[in-house]
């Protein structure tokens, strides 16, 4: 029963992880925490994706020169 | 083209290497110092390249490093804290959670990003969300995404402590995902 709890997140913390994900590197409970938290949530995976497009994103703003040379 | 000396290439890249220096600096002037030392460092090696975009990631490169040196020389004023308005509250309690910690309202779905990224205006509407981002922030932000200084990194630059950082760095990524929300996605589901 205290491992269950351990490992339970609610929605409002498995969004501040996986934005923490993004600049730093999890406590191993935490990333179990979160990866079974994904599993049974619905609204979360959402909030990732949105995450990973958001880091997609950054990674071809940065590196595509022709982004910005694409402008008028 | 051949035509072209070497100078007017780089005098053709000021205006975008000024919207880099500008975005990561919050201040006209270090950039204006930063692109300048950039084009002079570029002068003194001038060299082929086959076209403009490896022109463009060299000079980009140079930039980078000019733009850490001026960092370096602003420290204090680079991390000075945002107004308290700026600043204020749990960026998280944006997004609206119960008090179980349940979304309210479930996040939007952001489609498919490969056909997100093929529109130009979505990275006018990225740009113009970091430009909003209080200096600061914002400044912290690009270090990490755009100078890419590991969290580590920019701790030791900046003499911030690793929690100060990341809870800086946690509410610049939720603004920007709420700007991109309003102002990009929000109008595309409607």
């Amino acid at each position: 029963m205290l491992k269950f709890t351990l490992l339970r997140r609610t929605c409002k913390q498995a969004a501040a992880l996986t934005i923490a994900r993004e600049d730093r590197a999890l406590k191993l409970n935490d990333a179990v925490a979160l990866r079974l938290h994904m599993m049974a949530c619905k609204a979360c995976p959402e909030f990732e994706n949105q995450v990973l497009t958001m880091r997609a994103a950054m990674g071809k703003w940065r590196n595509d020169p022709a982004v910005e040379d694409a402008k008028p | 083209m051949s035509t072209q000396t070497f100078e007017d290439q780089l005098v053709e890249h000021r205006v975008y290497l000024m919207r880099f220096a500008r975005l990561q600096l919050r201040n006209d002037a270090w950039a204006e110092d930063a692109v300048s030392e950039t084009l002079l460092a570029a002068l003194s090696k001038p060299q082929a390249f086959g076209n403009r975009s490896q022109l463009k990631t060299w000079l980009v490169g140079i930039l980078k490093h000019k733009v850490i040196d001026v960092i370096r020389c602003h420290t204090r004023e680079v991390c000075a804290p945002d107004t308290q308005a700026d600043t204020e509250g749990d960026e998280l309690d944006r997004l609206a959670f119960k008090v179980d910690g349940h979304f309210v309202e479930p996040p939007a779905s952001w489609g498919d990003p490969h056909q997100t990224f093929q529109q130009r205006q979505f990275f006018e509407v990225l740009d113009a969300c970091m430009e909003r981002l209080p200096p600061a922030l914002g400044r912290l932000f690009l270090m990490r995404e755009w100078l890419e200084l590991s969290s580590q990194e920019i701790c030791k630059e900046l003499a911030l402590t690793p929690t100060n950082l990341y809870v800086q760095l946690h509410r610049a990524r939720l603004r920007l995902q709420e700007c991109l929300n309003i102002h990009w996605f929000g109008q595309r589901t409607r």
